[in-house]
């Protein structure tokens, strides 16, 4: 356990998260990932202001032109800057993947960690529904959300939320189980430390570590899925764009124009690339079976 | 075995109504009827239709009656094909989805497995690195971005394979079954060498290799049997999203299966070819989930002492 003497540190010996992030600075793919990712999010919050054109301005005398000084990315068949375009979408691809991993990390966090401190039969019929939840087609579901409800973007998040909290739910509910056996919280208990301290002391920061890969894993399943049914036609729709629609238009027109295939699918592969390094990166940094060597 | 796989059958039966309850419920819940299109139908039309339909009668009666139905392998009358039953379109479509599946599925068990094994025996070695880059790349590239990128480079500019159709010119299915099976290759790749590198440490490895046998026995005769559980107990789940795959792919080369019909029943609102395909479907994926476990238990010596214990 070494501590780098001269940097500020919180903590005075060395905390797991620590160790983590100590782990994660010698996993370059992971790091890169993570830069990327951040990269990736302010370019898209700042998107409004730094866009090299405007998102409805269109140049019907241009058409479809390949990338040149211009346009960067070339042009789509109305003129429009692909990259102004590929920047709006990945603002809605982006907000997709993260609100609907929220919601799906809200209620999976709740029903696992329920489950697994209450135990018992509340835990059996409540497990016994994740897992008959399991065996439902979500691909079909979420499509018959879609096709019944009309296709609203708050609708897209809830729909695709509700599916993907399930593995959080198992995740979260087997370590509060294990943990409400180990013999730190049963010490914690004989010290008569109240309920709601050993939760937030000791449960909670437990279970943040698998969480947190999970969470990392979701998003890019959460965006590959908004991607799929926007490509469908069943996702977002225009005037909105997403990553997902964009290569969708790409492909109707691939044979003449083919960058306006090429730069949307690069953004999302780069993306998803990038959310599976650090998920990889962070499991392995994060887990402790891991942590021996 | 046998009582572990009735015991699954029969925890599928609750499922199974699950499925059925919340898809008619979702269905017969969306605002504006089936026949609300574009063009007004007449008032006394639209009463024939619904009274032809059973759409006049009160929700719990067309609930009970569709329960009964389905229970006798009936899905009902589509709503946009008249004259067809769903279970017509369904078995129209089905032999070309489950072609199309058979080949993605050799696809990627042969070429995950070849990888996956291949990255296992180095571990962190170029032999190592090589395919499992290859398997990151497969994971991130979507089907609906690989299928036509495939096209632009095979079917356009090369010219060695047809862009789209099914059976009709040779060499067609090629680029369908390379579409759909890549995705999951490199998942298989992954498990596979997960599962390889858990096994050729153990012991009974060391005593092959104290034996002097060959490498290829090793690998092939011992190891690859234990190494190879956690991918046959991902072809299940694998299964049903290679049906969802199934409706990118076909819809991408115009392939005239099950996958398209759904999606083109989403699109036109047919409502019972929705609620036929999702009870379909679900059938099928548990079926295949039961079917992977089973192979997985067969496997594995210790789950099947488990089943056994179980049973006792």
């Amino acid at each position: 356990m070494s501590t780098e003497a001269g940097t500020p540190s919180i903590e005075k010996g060395s905390s797991l998260w620590r160790d983590a992030w100590i782990k994660l600075c010698k996993n370059h793919l992971a790091l890169a990932g993570l830069g990327l990712l951040i990269f990736l999010c302010v370019v898209s919050l700042l998107t409004p202001w730094i866009a090299p054109y405007g998102y409805e301005q269109q140049d019907l005398l241009l058409g479809a032109t390949p990338p040149s000084m211009q346009h960067w990315l070339g042009t789509d068949v109305f003129g429009r800057d692909m990259l102004t375009r590929i920047m709006w979408g990945g603002r809605v691809s982006l907000t997709v993947g993260f609100i609907a991993t929220a919601v799906a990390l809200a209620i999976g966090v709740v029903w696992g960690a329920v489950a697994g401190y209450i135990g018992g039969r509340v835990d059996m019929v409540m497990m016994r529904l994740v897992d008959i939840l399991y065996a439902l087609p979500f691909m079909i579901f979420i499509i018959l959300l879609m096709v019944v409800f009309g296709r609203s973007m708050l609708l897209l998040f809830f729909a695709i939320g509700a599916v993907e909290w399930l593995t959080m739910a198992r995740i979260v509910r087997g370590q509060v189980m294990s943990l409400r056996k180990q013999e730190f919280v049963e010490a914690a208990h004989s010290l008569g430390l109240p309920q709601w301290t050993i939760i937030r002391r000791h449960i909670i920061p437990n279970t943040l570590g698998p969480v947190i890969v999970y969470t990392t894993l979701t998003i890019p399943s959460v965006m590959l899925l908004e991607a799929f049914l926007s490509f469908l036609g069943l996702g977002i729709q225009p005037p909105q764009s997403s990553w997902g629609l964009l290569i969708n238009y790409g492909v109707e027109t691939m044979e003449e124009y083919p960058w306006l295939l090429i730069f949307p699918g690069i953004a999302l592969s780069l993306t998803l690339f990038a959310l599976n390094f650090l998920g990889d990166g962070l499991r392995d940094a994060l887990d402790p079976r891991t942590a021996k060597d | 075995m046998l009582k572990f796989a009735l015991g699954r059958l029969l925890q599928a039966i609750p499922v199974l109504l699950v499925v059925i309850s919340m898809t008619f419920m979702l269905v017969h819940s969306a605002p504006g009827g089936p026949f609300s299109a574009d063009k007004a139908v007449p008032a006394e039309v639209l009463a024939a239709l619904e009274a032809q339909y059973n759409l006049d009668q009160p929700l719990w009666r067309q609930y009970v009656s569709y329960l009964g139905d389905v229970l006798k392998g009936d899905l009902g009358p589509s709503f946009k094909y008249p004259g067809r039953s769903v279970n017509e379109l369904i078995a129209s479509g089905l032999p070309t989805t489950a072609e199309l599946g058979l080949y993605a599925m050799l696809v990627a068990v042969f070429i995950g497995v070849l990888a996956g094994v291949t990255a296992s025996m180095r571990p962190n070695t170029l032999q190592d690195y090589v395919p499992m880059s290859a398997a990151m790349i497969g994971i991130c590239m979507p089907s609906f971005l690989l299928g036509p990128l495939l096209v632009l480079i095979f079917g356009i500019h090369l010219e060695w394979l047809p862009v789209s159709g099914w059976g009709q010119i040779p060499g067609d299915k090629i680029l369908p079954a390379i579409t759909l099976g890549t995705g999951y290759a490199a998942y298989i790749a992954r498990l596979s060498r997960g599962g390889m590198l858990e096994v050729l440490s153990q012991d009974y490895i060391r005593t092959a290799r104290a034996k002097g046998l060959p490498e290829f026995v090793i690998i092939g005769k011992h190891a690859l049997r234990g190494g190879l559980v956690p991918v046959v107990a991902f072809l299940g789940p694998a299964f049903a999203g290679l049906l969802g795959g199934s409706f990118v792919v076909e819809t991408i080369f115009q392939i005239p299966g099950l996958g398209r019909f759904y999606v083109q029943a989403a699109f036109n609102r047919d409502y019972t070819m929705i609620l036929g395909s999702t009870v379909f479907f679900a059938t099928l994926i548990i079926l295949f989930n039961l079917l992977s476990d089973m192979l997985a238990i067969w496997l594995n010596p210790k789950l099947r002492q488990q089943v056994r214990g179980d049973a006792e």
